[in-house]
């Protein structure tokens, strides 16, 4: 299953159709004759073979609608804002993060707390860095005001979990040093969609 | 398994009759729950879900939770409601269903072999009653069944149920007028009452089927008997949307599950009516029984497919159909029939 379904925001272009509802009848003559036609027509038993015709495209031709959810999962969008990820460095394997406070500053809900200090090297350190998830509204300004790429919001939407505690710590949301190679390039919020191009216009040069 | 007929067979003895009857009572049940697993199977299928899964491979042992739902769910029974009644209501349902069963042939015929103890060498018959007006006995057990779901509502002290009864009385009496005229029709051709005399009169195979010389009769008891067994699209008794579930609000538990074993023992029973007065009973040579499974199969698939394709109808549109297009069409078709017969 691709991603074509939401990557398709021109909302209104799909063909849409006007309905002839005809009119209906007011006299006994023409009720009598709707109903009698209605009778010969078969209408009923195109409703029949539309769920029939369903239930064939179901069993035999694999157009089962059902996802399994615990144990399948439906590709999200990129673009999609959930639990935060912190990035590190490809190269060197250091987080990206360098300290600047942005993203505590820019937070509309107050929920990202971090502390800071100067290390031997004189860099800024990162000490302690939490998000408070029970107030994060997953607006996104955080990740769009980072000037490192270093917090971005990850696809990770299953936020069920026994503490308050969980997922919010810096280690919890860092990539893991085992899994660097793994680790994605960031496409999520702000990122530009594959047809941005069409949905672009050329700006005049009268302006 | 040979057809026999009726001169050949051997004697029913009173305990092949009761095995019958412990046959019947415990496979229909089963079957009724598993009906539901059915149905909801195929309503899943049609809306291109998957239905019931976990329980068991493919969802098969879902009947066996639900069951133990039913059984240990509390007992509740309101406040202001008519005790005994509300208690005996289901019951009613349950029973009748289960009685009207008693007349129509259900599973072949078998003797049990020699070697068992006690019962060897009993007969046990196809009907555990063969009685000589077979469909007049089952046409007016179902419509007493009528009680089951009025009582129900009218005992609750509950409004949706209070609805749910008035529904029922209308719905249930007036479909019997369409049922009873619309089968008057074979009943003349065949100039019997009794199942088996249905049978045989249509031995001959495909061609000698009563479908053909009584569509319209055959098409005006499907829609009568799916408004009797309370079906979409005649499902007002209990319509979610408008009356909550109408008689059975207030029902909980077992006594709920007695008017769902009860409701789906009725569409066993219209299915078999159906399928031995209108298509040819199970007189195949060669195949004989399987063939009336499947058309018995046939038409409890016909009323999931019916529930997952249309709409249901209103109260006053019920009312319409039946008293001012089926009623006409039945007596019109009766008195067709008889004019044929006397030219």
């Amino acid at each position: 299953m691709g991603l074509e379904q939401f990557k398709n925001r021109n909302v209104g272009t799909q063909n849409y159709r006007m309905l002839d509802l005809g009119q209906s009848p007011v006299s006994g003559m023409e009720k009598f004759r709707q109903v009698a036609a209605r009778t010969v027509k078969g209408e009923l038993f195109v409703g029949l073979w539309v769920t029939l015709r369903e239930m064939i495209n179901a069993l035999l031709k694999g157009q089962m609608h059902t996802v399994k959810y615990p144990f399948e999962k439906m590709p999200i969008s990129p673009r999609y804002r959930a639990i935060h990820d912190m990035l590190r460095l490809l190269e060197s394997g250091h987080y990206r993060c360098i300290g600047c406070g942005l993203c505590e500053k820019i937070c509309i809900s107050n929920c990202i707390t971090m502390d800071t200090r100067y290390d031997e090297n004189q860099r800024k350190e990162v000490t302690e860095y939490t998000i408070n998830f029970g107030r994060c509204i997953f607006c996104g300004y955080c990740a769009e005001v980072c000037p490192e790429l270093a917090i971005v919001h990850g696809q990770r939407y299953e936020t069920a979990s026994e503490q308050r505690a969980s997922f919010s710590l810096f280690e919890d949301m860092l990539t893991p040093i085992d899994k660097l190679n793994l680790q994605q390039e960031y496409q999520g919020f702000g990122a530009v969609t594959p047809n941005a191009d069409e949905n672009i216009k050329q700006t005049p040069l009268a302006y | 398994m040979e057809t026999t007929l009726v001169e050949n067979l051997p004697e029913v003895t009173a305990a092949g009759v009761i095995i019958k009857a412990v046959i019947i009572l415990a496979i229909i049940s089963a079957i009724a729950g598993f009906g539901t697993f059915i149905e909801r199977k195929v309503l899943a299928f049609m809306q291109r879900r998957l239905g019931p899964m976990h329980v068991g491979p493919y969802g098969l042992l879902q009947l066996a939770a639900d069951g133990i739902k039913l059984f240990t769910k509390e007992d509740i029974i309101p406040q202001n409601a008519n005790k005994f009644i509300f208690m005996v209501a289901p019951i009613i349902t349950a029973a009748t269903a289960f009685i009207a069963l008693a007349a129509v042939p259900v599973f072949p015929d078998f003797t049990i072999p020699g070697w068992i103890p006690l019962l060897g060498g009993t007969f046990v018959p196809a009907i555990s009653a063969d009685l000589n007006i077979g469909i007049l006995f089952v046409l007016g057990m179902m419509a007493s069944g009528l009680y089951g779901p009025l009582l129900a509502g009218m005992s609750q002290a509950n409004k949706w149920g209070i609805i749910g009864a008035a529904r029922t009385a209308i719905q249930f009496l007036s479909y019997e007028v369409v049922t009873g005229l619309s089968i008057l029709a074979p009943i003349m051709l065949v100039g019997s009452l009794s199942f088996v005399d249905f049978n045989n009169a249509q031995a001959g195979g495909i061609s000698h089927w009563l479908i053909w010389q009584q569509p319209v009769a055959f098409v005006l008891f499907l829609i009568a008997g799916f408004a009797e067994t309370n079906r979409t699209p005649f499902d007002l008794l209990e319509h979610e949307a408008e009356i909550v579930s109408g008689y059975a609000t207030e029902y909980s538990g077992m006594r709920w599950g007695m008017f769902f074993i009860g409701e789906y023992a009725n569409m066993i029973t219209i299915s078999i009516i159906a399928a031995v007065v209108f298509l040819g009973g199970y007189s195949e040579v060669g195949i004989g029984w399987l063939t009336i499974i499947l058309k018995v199969g046939f038409f409890f698939f016909l009323m999931l497919w019916v529930r997952a394709s249309w709409p249901h109808v209103r109260p006053d549109q019920l009312m319409w159909l039946c008293w001012k297009v089926l009623m006409p069409i039945a007596v019109v078709n009766v008195v067709i029939t008889g004019i044929v017969m006397m030219v």
